[in-house]
Formats: C-alpha cells, structure tokens, sequence
C-alpha cells in the first residue's frame, strides 16, 4: 500500500472525527458513559497536535469505566499478594521462595501505588488496599462481578488462614501453589480489562497491564519450577 | 518557548569545554575516587529546572521536544514520551509515543528540529536502514491512518489498527513517505534490524512483542491458544520480517522462529548449601558465591513438557512468550535475546532461522530487558527492567542486584555469570529507575558503556573485567516532581560519532562529550572519536575497527601507564618515540615505527599485560605501513 501521508493535514481530519467520537465514551449501550473528560467540552479548535490534544482532556487521556475498575480491582488484588508475600520471611524453609516474595512485596506494593496515582489524577474512588473488598459498604467492588465475591484468583478466607498458619516446606508449597493461583487470576483480569470495548488504550492502563501480563507470566513460570523441584523433594 | 535553563548551562560548560580542549591538563580530574558524597543525592525536583548532578562529561546541549510534542500543562503525559534513538548521517532520530521526531545534529550544541511526524503508538522504537525508517508499534490504540483519536470504543475488532511494524522512505527527511505496514498477532514493542553480511539484497526484522494476542477476526491467522492446541499459536515464538531493499514496501513476515520450544530449566539462587552443591555439580568452573543462575540446556529437548501438572494453572507456560528485545551481532553471527524471565543466546547466521544454542535464567532478574556484546564477543551484558521501566527501583532499599545489569563470560557458546551492575547513586521514590537502554563507547582495548536508567540519569561504566564494574561518568538530574512519582528520564543513552546522545523522556534531548579524567585519556576518547558510522541502531551491533593513528597507540600507552602493564621507564619511552615518529614523515617515519613496532615485540614477552602490548605493536605497525 503506498500512501504519502501528510500526517498534519490527516490529523486535522481525523482529530475532528476523534473529537466527535470521544464524547461518547464507552461506546456500548451498556456501559456508562466514559469517566474521561470530554475532550470536545474543553476545546473547539481543531487539534492538530499530540500536545494539543493532551491538552484539550488535561493530559488524562480517554479511558473507560473497564480502566477504571481494573485499576481499583487490582489495588486489592495487589494487596492480598503483598499480606502473602509478607508471611514469606518467617514462615518460608527455602530461600528461593523469600526471594520471590521480597520481590512480590516491592513490586506489587509500587503498583499499587501507580495506580492510586492514576486514580487521584482522574478523581475517581481510591480504594484503600488495607479494607478487604467484601467488607466494602454498599455495592460491589469493581472487578468482583464476575464470580461469586472475589476477583479471580484471589484466595479465600479460608485459604489465607491455611497459608498463615502454614509453616516451613508445607507453607513453601501452599505459599507457591496459591500465588500461581493468584498470578494467573491477575493475567485473566488483564484478557478481561483487553477484551473490554475501548479499554486498556490510555496509555498508563495499556503499559501497566502489559507489564502485569508479563511480569507476572514470568513469575508464574518460575514459580511452577520451584514448585516441581518442592514435590520432588529438592531444595533449590 | 523561553530559553531553557540547561541550555544556558550546556552553553556554559560547551564554552569550558573548548578551553579545556586546548590541551591544558591541568583542568583534567585525576582524582581516582568518584565525588563524595554523590552528588546525584538529593537533587532538587523539576520538570525544566531540577538539580543536576554531572561527573566527567561535558553537557553539550538539551532540547526540549518540539511543540507539538510538549504539554506544558500536564509533566510526564504518556503519551508524549519520547522513547527509543536511531541515527543515520548527521540525523537522530526520537521515538515518541505520538509519533517521531527527528534532530539535525550536524552542531550538536544546537541540535535544530528537521521532522515532528504524528503518529501514535508506543513505544514507537525506531530503526533505521539506509533511506528506510522502521517504527514499533504495540499499543491497541495505533492506527494505519497514524489518527490521533485511537479505535472507536465500540470496536473490539478494528481494520483501523496497525500494531506491528510501520516502514518510512525517509529519503526527504522533510518529506517523510509511509510506504508499508507489517501487521504482526501481537504488535512490536521493539524490533531490531538484521543484516546479513552475505545478502546486500535484503535486510530484515526481528519483531519482539510481548503484548496480547489479537483476535484473528482483525488479523487472520492469530492464534492465542498454546503450540499444543493450535500449531499456529502466536505465543512462543518471535516474526522475522524480510525487507526487499529494491522494493521495501513489500516486506513480509518470512518466518516464526520458535526459539523457546523446550527451554525449562528454573533459575536458581546460590544462596543456600543445597543450591551451592547443586551449582557446584552443574559446572566446576562457574563461580559459586553469588551466582544465582544456571546454564540451560544449548539445545531444544524433543518433547518439552516442563509445564507437568495440568491444572488450570498450568495452562502450559512453559518459558518465555516472547521476548523483550533482541541485540543482534552480525559481525560474529550471534544474537543476545532478552526473553521474559530467560538471556538467550540465537545463532543467526541464517538471520530467517535464528536458532538458540544457549540460555541462562537468574532468580535475580526479573523480566529480561536487554542485550549488549563486547566488542569482540567474548562477553554479553543483559539489563533487568524490573518494574517496566515505571518504577522506583534505585532506593536505598532495592537491592543492587535487582533492576540491574548481569554481566557473563561467553567462550565457546557458553555464558557464565560474572557479577551485576547497578547504578550506584540511590534515588528517591519519585524517581522510575532501572537499568535500560545503553551502547558500547568505542575505547580500544577496554570495554567501556554508556548506559540509561531513567530518572537515574546516565551511567558510564567500565566492564573491562567482568567481574568488577565500575562506574566513570554520569549525568543525573533531580526528580521530575518533588512530592509524587511523575514518569520522565532517559530512555536511551548511545555513543554515535563522537558524542553521547540522550532521549529523556519528558524532557527531550540531550548530548554529551566525555572528558578526560583518570578513568579516561584525551587520547583514549580521541580514539573513540576516530569511529564512524553511516547510521547505528542499538540493537544491531556493529563490529568496530579502529583506524591506525596515533590515538590508538597512545591509548594502548595510556592504558598500560593505568594498569601497570609495562615499567614506567618503557611506556615514558614509548610515549617519546611515539611523538618523534609523529614529527616525522614518509620513509623517516615508517623507519620509525617498524623499529619500535620490534621493540614492543621485545616488550611484549616481559610486560605485565602483554596482550596490550601487542595490541600497541600492531597499531604501530599498521602505521608504519
């Protein structure tokens, strides 16, 4: 396909139509209308520019109500490993898995705080990561619909007192065989969060949940090795 | 625009750099020890006017992006981050998440703008090859059309979007002509150019991606299922684009390598009893203490099935998806891939067949960012971008062996683990800081980097001996933001030509010119300087030869002075003769350097460092001739 763009000349076109489409936001008759500022509402001149653009929605982006719920569901997602996580230094035999967990902790506990930032940047609810979920007054927390209470892979209450009371090799393979649980509920709300119309396109929601998907893919794959060489009865 | 602060600055120290060039020693640092306290702590914060903490290097320049690149209003907008470099002539080219930018540098203290090209899409990682211009894009958001408006919510599956490769004919800088797309199942988060030194017909691409797969209702053939359900599976596999150079808008995705099939053994830790014997049995040699890996197996096992269980939760991941990035070497037909939680090492001497002849995995290293060889091949140095790239992870509190640099041996196909780098200056909490994207810096006989790390600034550092890194040089500046973590840093730091190029993030671009200090000679950088390329991407590897002058040989000189590789007496010596054959011409001078060329055969047999002094025997004949 041969093409000579004029990038400005098509982005003044095309910017116009964006500037119409945005407005509406989600798009699906289901969803509600989109939590990002309306681009049209602060700015009639054509744009013609990343920067006039990002300045026309105040440098937020368009994202969707599927964003926003993946980005506070995640905070308590997040939180849970990090309670796990935390237990690793006392209660684990193997160094490999304190290791893991350190990393865990660390890692999980500056996402959450990226995606407090994201959320105060766009005035939506911050969840506080300490408040389980299901204790939260009033309605359904966001990412929770779709099974029974919990977000996928999270542990139950029942699961979480198990591993708590674990100690040395038995808490390694609860400890393992959980997290993997809960990584790979992490990796379904990401397929979930893509598979939604128009989310994961804001650019901090896209680069998050990738990162997640990776990371995270990464982890679940060292852990199963861990896990195999623990039923073989090998410390590594 | 105002004129920036740093400009005024860079202005500054540009105009003591051409003092201090007229060879007045006396202005050099020889301190050996780095300043103390570090500097880099406790920078003060700003987008435009922060703190800046700087170590033998000149700031040559920075230039803030262009205007329609720059929302003054919003710091750190994602979407108007500037990635990745390529450069070609007297050009730089800037990735930008809404597009590229592209910088005439033919006066690096004031780099003018030759091209703002809008075009969303991260990253946005551009290569270059000749006339042709290669972008990355990854993001669900890119468009064919290069609209600023994203896909229409609605459309889940859209005819609209390009994730994968977009090609430029940038023949007219000021005319740029979008001349092809390859649409890839998981778009390109990097890319690396691949040329092949026995076919001057084609060049092609090497597509990493680590993004999800697309629905095959947008791209036909995409297949998210794993190898075992679907043969055609995106997953496990990297593209490789073939490029025509008679007619490149018909590149093409030629083959889908898949270079992970049977990688399983797990990273390890050394750290216990059991892992040190465990090590111990593996490989005798390896060094035991701290060594946290493991050599994988060099070939693909038949069979694979390292997943075992087959639970839910093994929904069969069994390594690496994809990988991050991919350096390539033609010059010595190697390939260093970093793929997820795996250091590949790729025979790509069929550069449509890569095939993997070896692996290390590290349980200190998160998600393998990237690759960089030693010049002559004898080492390979993998970065961690543990975090993403969005992360603090330069804190007193995280580790230095985590987000960091892993530093290997490779003899006979074989890497071995020698030691980490990190960044040595602690940064704050408001500061994205990992180790990322950095270039050799073309010293003869050391192995010397330039390396970026976000908000961390940049660092120099010396790998010379694998085992001991050390820094020589950096750059750094404050936080973008002094009460939050606002994204911003250098994305890329690369030696091109003579000087140090630096893409930040939020704040444009920056070049830098070495100085001369105890860790580096006048000469030494001199010679660097002697090496030319018509373009360089970072990811593609050039062999570099150096020019017989003069620098060369009194860099060799100066490095032996350094490391005591010969008696001071001789390189006094050496040094003299050096400049009477400089003073003299035509036969008188060959005459000269033939007969110190057979000293320093003589030298070489009873000098500390004897291959150096080789190395200098050979300049010096190569001069003479």
């Amino acid at each position: 396909m041969e093409r000579s763009a004029q990038p400005l000349n098509v982005v003044v076109l095309l910017a116009l139509i964006a500037l119409a489409g945005c407005g509406a936001g989600g798009g699906t008759a289901a969803r509600r209308p989109a939590a990002a500022p309306d681009p049209a509402a602060s700015s009639r001149l054509p744009i013609l520019t990343p920067a006039e653009l990002a300045r026309a929605d105040s440098g937020r982006g368009v994202y969707t109500r599927a964003d926003v719920a993946f980005m506070q569901g995640m905070i308590h997602h997040h939180a849970q490993a990090i309670v796990m996580a935390r237990w690793a230094p006392a209660q684990s035999a193997r160094q490999d898995v304190k290791v893991l967990a350190a990393r865990i902790d660390v890692a999980q506990a500056d996402e959450i705080a990226l995606m407090q930032t994201w959320l105060r940047a766009r005035r939506e609810t911050v969840p506080d990561p300490l408040a389980p979920p299901h204790q939260m007054a009033g309605h359904q927390m966001p990412g929770m619909a779709m099974s029974d209470t919990l977000m996928p892979g999270m542990l139950t209450a029942d699961q979480m007192k198990r591993l708590e009371a674990a100690r040395g090799t038995e808490f390694d393979r609860l400890f393992l065989t959980f997290m993997i649980q809960h990584h790979e509920g992490a990796l379904t709300m990401t397929h979930q969060l893509f598979s939604s119309p128009g989310a994961g396109q804001e650019t901090i929601v896209w680069q998050f949940a990738s990162d997640v998907e990776a990371d995270q893919s990464t982890e679940i794959e060292r852990m199963q090795s861990m896990l195999k060489t623990l039923s073989q009865g090998r410390s590594q | 625009m105002k004129t920036s602060p740093f400009r005024a600055l860079s202005l500054a120290v540009a105009l003591l750099s051409a003092i201090s060039c007229a060879r007045s020693a006396s202005t050099i640092d020889l301190s050996t020890s780095p300043p103390s306290p570090d500097p880099r702590v406790g920078l003060k914060a700003g987008w435009w006017d922060p703190g800046v903490a700087m170590w033998n290097l000149n700031h040559v320049s920075h230039t803030p992006p262009s205007a329609g690149f720059t929302n003054a209003s919003t710091p750190g907008d994602g979407r108007l981050t500037n990635s990745d470099l390529a450069f070609t002539r007297t050009w730089v080219f800037q990735g930008n998440y809404s597009g590229w930018q592209v910088w005439d540098v033919s006066n690096p203290a004031k780099p003018t703008l030759a091209q703002a090209y809008v075009c969303p899409g991260s990253q946005s990682d551009v290569s270059m090859f000749r006339n042709l211009l290669f972008v990355s894009g990854e993001s669900t958001s890119g468009r064919l059309d290069c609209g600023l408006q994203g896909i229409p919510s609605a459309d889940t599956v859209s005819h609209d979007r390009l994730r994968g490769i977009r090609i430029f004919d940038v023949t007219d800088v000021a005319k740029p002509r979008y001349i092809a797309n390859v649409q890839t199942c998981r778009g390109s988060h990097t890319h690396t150019v691949v040329t092949d030194p026995n076919d001057s017909q084609n060049v092609y691409v090497y597509v990493s991606g680590s993004a999800g797969v697309r629905s095959h209702n947008e791209l036909p053939g995409c297949s998210a299922l794993a190898p075992e359900q679907d043969s055609n599976s995106a997953l496990f596999r990297i593209e490789v684009i073939k490029v025509p150079l008679a007619n490149p808008e018909r590149a093409a995705i030629v083959s889908s390598p898949r270079i992970f099939q049977g990688l399983t053994a797990p990273p390890r830790h050394g750290e216990m009893p059991a892992d040190a014997e465990a090590a111990r049995a593996r490989a005798a040699a390896r060094d035991s203490a701290q060594a946290a890996l493991v050599v994988v197996d060099g070939a693909p096992r038949a069979g694979g099935g390292g997943g075992g269980g087959g639970s839910a939760a093994d929904r069969i991941r069994r390594g690496p998806t994809q990988c991050h990035d991919i350096t390539v070497y033609p010059a010595i037909g190697l390939a260093g891939g970093a793929c997820g939680g795996y250091g590949l090492l790729l025979d790509i001497r069929d550069p449509s067949n890569p095939k993997r002849i070896g692996a290390v995995a590290d349980s200190n290293m998160s998600f393998w960012h990237s690759a960089t060889f030693s010049n002559d091949g004898s080492k390979v140095l993998f970065s961690d971008e543990w975090g993403g790239g969005r992360a603090p992870r330069c804190r007193v509190t995280d580790k230095p062996e985590w987000g960091a640099d892993a530093i290997f041996t490779l003899v006979n196909n074989q890497m071995t683990f020698k030691s980490y780098y990190k960044l040595p200056a602690p940064q704050t909490s408001f500061e994205n800081c990992v180790a990322h994207n950095g270039t050799l810096i073309p010293v003869p006989g050391r192995d010397i980097m330039v390396q970026s790390w976000y908000q961390g600034g940049i660092s120099i550092f010396e790998w010379t001996d694998p085992a001991k890194p050390r820094e020589i040089a950096y750059f750094d500046r404050g936080p973008m933001d002094a009460t939050k973590l606002v994204g911003g840093g250098h994305w890329s730091a690369y030696w091109y030509n003579g000087f140090i190029y630096g893409s930040e993030i939020s704040r444009g671009l920056d070049i830098w010119e070495l100085k001369p200090s105890a860790f580096l000679t006048r000469n030494e950088i001199d010679a660097a300087k002697l090496v030319h390329l018509d373009y360089f991407n970072a990811q593609e590897q050039p062999k570099i030869v150096w020019p017989a002058h003069f620098s060369v040989a009194r860099s060799y000189v100066d490095q032996l002075v350094r490391n005591n590789g010969i008696s001071p007496d001789r390189s006094k010596a050496i040094s003299r003769e050096l400049d009477k054959a400089e003073n003299k011409s035509g036969a008188e001078r060959r005459a000269a350097l033939t007969q110190l060329a057979t000293q320093l055969d003589a030298d070489s047999r009873s000098a500390q460092d004897a291959v150096r002094v080789r190395a200098l025997a050979s300049v010096v004949r190569d001069l003479a001739k």
